[in-house]
């Protein structure tokens, strides 16, 4: 027999059955002659099996809708191109951006909220679905499709930094063919949101929807969602959500969402 | 890669999740967060590796990045929190419920080699790829953990220095 000091690794071995054969006469000799050890060994074997009799119920539970429909094949995720750009994605990248200062502001507001908090959450409107809705109703507008138009670009962002307390202005799509028209201040949940409206050369219109309304503080990657003829895009980042609102098809809503990323990410 | 495969391997992701962060919806928005990102890397799955390995790596990236995320870490509330407690009489319902509190104690970098090799039953070198650690380092946190939750399943303070066996 060799005369190999038993380990500590050895021992945590033995408790998972993932000492090689050749070892565990070796083990079994050490714990007969050391009964504290044997013990502790035996402490460490409780803690495993009480571990899975906590968590095992969960493997029996039924799956959430949500996480059920995720464990789908996403079409968008076929293009080579959105890869890329999701693999750029990374929360590090998006901490380091300036929105982040500005944070402070935010949660000073949600702070003012706090009364009445459990009314609110229950009429709470998820991003998308606000987006939306403000698309629907603002974008086939001929007269007066914004409040403050792109001729008054500075004062527009002047005036919605004030509202919304955090600097927020229209990026810039000429290169991806669509023209700020203008902007508006809408309400959201719980305060101000902003929204810019874009047509390009077809009279299409799109809209972006700014909201510093997110409480649950999470960053999420692209989501994509569907309000009847409107395809919407949206991420959270920090207090941010922003959303992305046409009626063009999703890869081109994807190319146009990418861009808006991009210069968020490079102020 | 086929839809029904990710399937399969979500009541476990979910379980690890749960255990690891302690709380149903920041576990399930893990979950969620994971088979987002698994979709959208799709081309750096290698077909015939372990799809499980490959998925649990990428929920312990992401949890690394909310964790070093500044500024405070939110969580929901979740229903049960609000339920007035009615006291089990069972007393390895008690004990249960201990085992959680008591987890929750353990640095996470060691639940999370705790909770693989216990509830995964992953092997060594598994939990090394996966966390992207070394293998000695996998033993050392796995022997500060468990030695950590006995201590503190006895009422005893975890002592900072651990027996060398020679």
């Amino acid at each position: 027999m060799t005369t190999h000091p038993i380990t500590e690794a050895d021992l945590h071995a033995y408790v998972d059955a993932q000492l090689p054969a050749d070892r565990h006469a070796e083990v079994m000799a050490y714990l007969a002659a050391e009964p504290a050890e044997a013990e502790r060994l035996q402490a460490y074997r409780a803690q495993k099996e009480a571990l899975r009799q906590l968590f095992d119920p969960l493997l029996e539970e039924e799956l959430p809708e949500k996480l059920r429909s995720l464990a789908e094949k996403p079409i968008a995720t076929v293009n080579a191109k959105k890869q890329s750009f999701l693999s750029r994605w990374s929360l590090q990248r998006i901490a380091a951006g300036v929105f982040i200062a500005l944070l402070g502001g935010a949660a000073g507001w949600l702070g003012h909220g706090q009364y009445q908090a459990n009314d609110r959450l229950a009429q709470m409107v998820p991003l998308p679905r606000q987006a939306a809705v403000a698309h629907v109703v603002y974008s086939p507008d001929v007269k007066r499709p914004v409040e403050v138009t792109a001729d008054q670009e500075d004062q527009l962002i002047k005036w919605l930094t004030k509202r919304l307390g955090t600097p927020v202005s229209p990026p810039k799509l000429g290169a991806l063919g669509f023209e700020l028209i203008g902007g508006r201040l809408l309400p959201g949940n719980t305060g101000p949101v902003a929204q810019f409206m874009y047509h390009d050369s077809s009279g299409q219109r799109l809209t972006i929807y700014v909201s510093t309304e997110n409480a649950s503080n999470r960053d999420t990657a692209f989501r994509f969602a569907k309000e009847g003829p409107v395809n919407v895009f949206y991420w959270v980042d920090g207090k941010f959500g922003y959303a992305l609102s046409a009626g063009i098809d999703k890869s081109e809503l994807a190319r146009v969402a990418t861009a808006v990323y991009d210069q968020l990410e490079r102020k | 890669m086929e839809s029904s495969a990710i399937l399969t391997e979500l009541p476990r992701l979910r379980r690890y999740a749960r255990a690891l962060v302690g709380n149903r919806a920041a576990a399930d928005d893990l979950v969620q967060d994971t088979l987002e990102r698994a979709w959208s890397r799709l081309a750096q799955w290698r077909v015939g590796s372990d799809l499980r390995a490959w998925l649990f790596g990428i929920m312990h990236n992401l949890r690394v990045d909310q964790l070093r995320r500044p500024g405070l870490n939110t969580l929901p509330m979740e229903d049960e929190e609000f339920e007035v407690p009615i006291r089990a009489t069972q007393t390895d319902r008690l004990e249960l419920s201990d085992l959680e509190s008591s987890l929750a104690r353990l640095p996470e970098e060691q639940r999370a080699v705790l909770l693989l090799v216990a509830l995964e039953e992953m092997s060594y070198e598994d939990v090394a790829s996966t966390l992207e650690i070394p293998i000695g380092t996998v033993m050392s946190r796995l022997s500060r953990g468990r030695e950590r939750l006995r201590l503190i399943l006895q009422g005893r303070p975890p002592a900072v220095n651990l027996r060398v066996v020679r």
